[in-house]
């Protein structure tokens, strides 16, 4: 195995709190997330954990009277300055959701959507970002020689990692992930786990997932959020072995959930 | 009481409401189809055998009493286009603005709506009011004098007339797209944002794509509506009679439904018209079903596509 990379800290929030209207959704995170390191937060349903993580690319702005407050800071840089473009953000920081959406369109087009956005890249340039990215998805072997067809036609865990292949195209530095294998089966559950584990090698990787499993699997550091609040955040291996808040241990022992 | 045995149906006061409320709904259907077959059983029988290849190609003759409705079909077909250039643009726009852009709880949103809404209660034939007093008066107008020119937007004519309708159908398009656009699933926005796109790169490249096929049915059945109004254009445009075919945007027209209104109204001769009547309604109504009928088609297509996509 190679030299594990040096722990630096890539995300930090303070004092982070997401409102949904009157409801206190997520209450004062303040918590630093390492480069290149697999971290999961996990919780009941309604614990705020997937509000923290759409708190790190902003897409809680898309609902409508939702109101954060904090700071997000990204490589030191607060992303919720008035200064900093969302779009900006949106690039370097991906995100992959929980339903697999494919756009409508060819498996290609899906890959190559997010280079298109910027700039017009040339034929070869896309052939050859849209063959690696699907690569390191995992997913070039299954599509190579049906790259012009729909998107639709591929299996729910070929879509999800199509999604992948889609995120890490445009060569983001954090990818966000909202519980990616909830709606899959436990095949595609481990080849996308295996595809995480990839990953971290070259993207700070931020997952949010029911499955506590999962998260003792392949996680280094692990977050237990309960009611809106971060209850516990260490190691994995600590937080799972010692955890030192009694909610934390009646979770993960699943007394309740 | 009785001994009860499994679950036995028990006949009572509430199973004959039941029972009485379902006869009277599917009472209202069927008087609901028999509407329907006797409306277009009148008018099939009495005008189709009047509808020859000479009624839709030739002329009216004889003040309105014999020859054939081509102007007519010419005119509703310039109008309908018209009206469509001009008013499905303008209420996609809007329908754009409202859905994607617009804040639901501002005031400005508020009004917009309120508008759309207000819009949509009319009476037709305050539109046509408007149209003669805002279009021909004061737009009309106001051209020629900024042109220094005669009379020559200035009175009722093919544009205006198609203004008015575009005007008259722009709640209907307006409401109908923005059913389209809400119908594209949330998650492919965000995964569209996600990816780095603009608002506006969103809704170029995944809403407007998605939608397109219900922004295009939308438009028909709302243009298909205003096609067969006779109202809002008698003041500005629809003509009794023209001697020729109309030339341009300035020039008058002769349109289906207002000619079945002259028809059956204005000629000195109603019993002579009759057959003409029935055969003017029948391609009235065949034109509005043509319409009607690519709509539907249309939704048809999209929804198999959609179906193979799964």
């Amino acid at each position: 195995m190679a030299a594990p990379i040096p722990l630096q800290p890539k995300i930090r929030t303070f004092e982070l709190n997401v409102y949904y209207g009157h409801k206190h959704a997520l209450q004062d995170v303040t918590l630093e997330i390492y480069a290149n390191r697999v971290t999961a937060f996990i919780g009941p349903s309604g614990c705020g954990k997937s509000t923290f993580l759409r708190a790190l690319n902003r897409m809680n702005e898309l609902i409508p009277n939702a109101r954060t407050t904090g700071r997000v800071e990204i490589d030191g840089i607060n992303i919720y300055d008035p200064n900093v473009d969302v779009v900006q953000v949106r690039r370097r920081v991906g995100m992959v959701f929980q339903q697999s959406v494919p756009f409508p369109k060819s498996i290609y087009d899906n890959v190559a959507f997010g280079l298109r956005l910027n700039g017009r890249p040339s034929k070869a340039e896309l052939d050859e970002i849209v063959e690696q990215s699907l690569r390191r998805a995992a997913l070039w072997d299954e599509v190579k020689d049906r790259l012009h067809h729909s998107a639709l036609e591929l299996s729910g865990g070929q879509q999800q990692r199509l999604c992948i292949a889609r995120a890490i195209a445009v060569n983001p530095e954090v990818l966000l992930m909202d519980e990616p294998c909830s709606a899959l089966d436990p095949i595609s559950t481990a080849k996308i786990e295996e595809l995480i584990e990839e990953l971290k090698r070259d993207y700070t990787i931020v997952l949010v997932t029911h499955n506590i499993q999962q998260a003792a699997r392949i996680s280094d550091y692990t977050g237990f959020f309960y009611l809106g609040r971060l209850v516990e955040y260490n190691r994995t291996r600590e937080l799972f072995t010692n955890p030192q808040r009694k909610e934390t241990e009646d979770y993960i022992t699943g007394r309740f959930g | 009481m009785t001994q009860r045995y499994g679950f036995q149906r028990e006949w009572s006061w509430q199973t004959l409401v039941g029972v009485a409320f379902v006869a009277t709904t599917a009472l209202a259907a069927c008087c609901l189809l028999g509407l329907s077959i006797s409306l277009l059983g009148h008018f099939s029988i009495g005008g189709l055998p009047h509808v020859t290849w000479e009624f839709l190609t030739e002329a009216p003759r004889n003040n309105n009493t014999e020859g054939g409705i081509f102007p007519a079909i010419y005119g509703t077909v310039l109008l309908v286009i018209l009206m469509t250039l001009l008013g499905v643009p303008v209420g996609t726009v809007t329908a754009i603005y409202l859905v994607e852009y617009a804040r639901e709880d501002a005031a400005f949103t508020r009004w917009v709506r309120f508008g759309v809404n207000t819009l949509a209660g009319v009476p037709s034939i305050v539109f046509g009011l408007f149209g003669l007093g805002f279009f021909v008066q004061f737009v009309g107008k106001g051209i020629d004098r900024l042109l220094g020119l005669e009379l020559m937007w200035g009175k009722p004519a093919l544009i205006w007339a198609a203004a008015t309708l575009a005007v008259l159908t722009l709640p209907v398009v307006i409401v109908s797209v923005e059913e389209a656009l809400r119908s594209v699933p949330r998650q492919l926005r965000e995964a569209a944002l996600a990816l780095g796109a603009t608002r506006w790169q969103m809704i170029r490249r995944v809403v407007l794509p998605h939608a397109f096929t219900g922004v295009l049915t939308g438009s028909i059945l709302a243009v298909s509506r205003g096609a067969g109004e006779v109202a809002p254009i008698m003041f500005v445009g629809a003509a009794y009679s023209l001697p020729e075919l109309p030339k341009g945007l300035t020039s008058q027209f002769m349109e289906l439904g207002y000619h079945l209104f002259v028809l059956s109204t204005q000629s000195p001769d109603v019993e002579a018209t009759r057959p003409l009547q029935y055969a003017t309604t029948v391609v009235l109504l065949l034109t509005t079903f043509a319409l009607n009928l690519t709509a539907i088609l249309l939704r048809l297509n999209m929804r198999r596509r959609q179906l193979m996509n799964r």
